[in-house]
């Protein structure tokens, strides 16, 4: 039983960690911020999921589970509310997607400078 | 295990960390402080099973709640943010427009 | 970086990963502290402070060549000065044999059964509440008087007739926060929960009055935002907190005076109970609630203040915003 149980949280912390680095290199290396956010979004709730599940099975007695249970429900009501919100204010804000096609788009990309106004293209509409 | 699961942890906020600085708009950078948040938490809770203390759990806790408090400050007040600034950039906008065109 | 606001979110960083430094020390109370007043509510205040300045820093005419030279000198100073200090962890070291072991002895290990032992089993609440009591209940009345400082300084005055413009700004934002209101809703009776949890459990594990203070007031400003002020304010009656704020530091101080009028020392929680450990647990409890308190109202009041200004003035604005939003459409079309 207890060969069983530490397997099961190995697989877990692992897929977890597998899933998190998945998230990290999409953060890194994708190209506008809609496909970034979507790498961390979908890794990050699938990540702390199996990790915590992965702790849970190791943990030694009942209060720490039900710790390790609620913290997992926090992660999974907050995270994808936080997402939601943060894509929802950058898309209210004029930040357009990068579209493959639209080749000026790529040229805008690769000519950003570091003005960090929130959208490079065109003017913000304040208020939708 | 665990130690692996908490170096994983620990690249990936490096990752976050480039990001942030980098980060080409603020949402890249709200984005980046995010995921570093959602990471500190899982890492204090493997800490907290590394180094034997489950009291560490608290704070994980505490945490992903706050994590999500400024997120949502970040977010509520971008629209002020927008409207300060907009007669500062509205200038140099349209005359990177003209130049576009 | 001239962009205040992706400082502030650079220094959010900073904060989760001083945080994740003092967990790694295991000073869990410190990281505790850490996670919620600097990850969480002074990255709050510089953003409603950047919000009420406006975003971008002028350009700076004086070189800060100086400056950070000064800095850099400071530094490599401090940094020389460490090579002098013990090892971390050293029984050697000075902090470690000077007061740090008979507190240890009294709480912890309760091996000397002399007249002062707490009884607590946690090290930094009995140190914090009982020994350093009279230094507590000094940090409380600092943050009192800031609580005092903000009103007197940023207080906004309400005038009626703009409540209806302010309540339409809040209309508006219904459709755009429909999600975040939803999941609010469900999150604030656990926040609520988890803050009390803290609180009361200070005495067991990390934890205290100064933490749960700030989640409380974490789940009124989350509140606050997502529901609009006037809402808010409807739920938290401004004076009502005010009352609270100052109630707060009146029970840590009438603690304190009880204890002389039984014949013993300012805070001396032994006076409270015949038995010594249960007259300092109830002494504890006592100026933990009465610190819980006043935090989470000042912390509430601050918030309110600030965020008031800024609600004023957009309902002011409101009608140049408009305009100015009609500017971009037709831009735009362009």
């Amino acid at each position: 039983m207890d060969t069983a149980l530490s397997i099961g949280s190995a697989i877990c912390l692992l897929l977890g960690s597998f899933l998190c680095l998945t998230g990290g290199i999409g953060i890194l290396r994708f190209p506008d911020f809609y496909t970034r956010m979507h790498a961390v979004s979908v890794s990050e709730t699938s990540a702390a999921g199996m990790i915590l599940i992965g702790l849970m099975l190791q943990s030694p007695d009942g209060i720490v589970v039900i710790k390790l249970v609620m913290i997992l429900l926090m992660v999974l009501f907050i995270s994808p509310a936080s997402s939601h919100a943060l894509a929802q204010s950058a898309m209210r804000h004029g930040l357009k997607p990068w579209l493959s096609t639209t080749v000026p788009a790529i040229k805008n990309k690769h000519n950003e400078t570091a003005s960090d106004i929130t959208s490079d293209k065109g003017v913000p509409p304040s208020n939708l | 295990m665990l130690i692996a699961a908490t170096i994983a942890i620990i690249i990936v906020m490096i990752l976050a960390i480039i990001r942030g600085v980098i980060g080409p708009t603020l949402y890249d950078r709200i984005l980046a402080v995010n995921m570093f948040s959602t990471k500190t938490v899982l890492l204090i809770a493997l800490l907290g099973f590394v180094m034997g203390r489950p009291d560490f759990l608290d704070i994980a806790m505490v945490y992903a709640l706050i994590n999500f408090v400024s997120v949502i400050a970040v977010l509520h007040f971008s629209n002020d943010f927008e409207f300060r600034s907009s007669a500062h950039s509205d200038a140099k906008e349209s005359k990177s427009m003209e130049e576009d065109s | 970086m001239k962009d205040l606001l992706a400082v502030a979110m650079l220094s959010g960083i900073y904060g989760l990963l001083s945080a994740s430094f003092f967990v790694t020390m295991d000073a869990v109370d410190v990281a505790f502290t850490e996670a919620s007043v600097g990850a969480g509510i002074s990255t709050l205040l510089m953003l409603t402070t950047i919000a009420i300045v406006g975003r971008f820093e002028r350009s700076q005419r004086h070189k800060p060549s100086l400056a950070l030279a000064v800095t850099f000198f400071t530094g490599v100073l401090l940094i020389y000065g460490t090579l002098d200090m013990p090892y971390f962890g050293s029984p050697n070291a000075p902090a470690n044999q000077h007061v740090a072991p008979q507190y240890l002895n009294d709480t912890v290990l309760g091996q000397d059964k002399s007249v002062n032992q707490v009884g607590v089993p946690n090290v930094v609440t009995a140190v914090l509440a009982s020994y350093r009591g009279f230094d507590t209940f000094g940090e409380v009345a600092v943050i009192f008087t800031a609580g005092i400082g903000v009103l007197a300084l940023l207080a906004v005055v309400r005038r009626p007739e703009e409540d209806a413009k302010i309540a339409a700004i809040n209309e508006s934002m219904h459709q755009k926060n429909l999600i975040l209101r939803i999941v609010i809703k469900v999150l604030i009776p656990f926040i609520l929960l988890f803050a009390l949890y803290v609180q009361f459990h200070g005495d067991y594990g990390p934890g205290g009055g100064f933490q749960a203070g700030v989640i409380f007031a974490a789940a009124f400003i989350l509140y606050a935002m997502l529901f609009g002020l006037s809402t808010a304010r409807r739920v938290i009656n401004q004076t009502l907190i005010q009352i609270l704020a100052a109630i707060g530091v009146l029970i840590y101080g009438s603690v304190g005076l009880v204890s002389i009028l039984n014949g013993r020392n300012f805070l001396d929680y032994n006076a409270l109970s015949s038995d010594s450990i249960a007259g300092q647990h109830l002494g504890i409890l006592v100026i933990e609630l009465g610190v819980g308190i006043t935090v989470t109202s000042v912390m509430v009041i601050i918030f309110f203040n600030f965020a008031g200004r800024l609600e004023n003035r957009e309902a002011n604005e409101s009608v140049t915003r408009n305009i100015s939003s009609d500017g971009h459409v037709t831009k735009e079309k362009l």
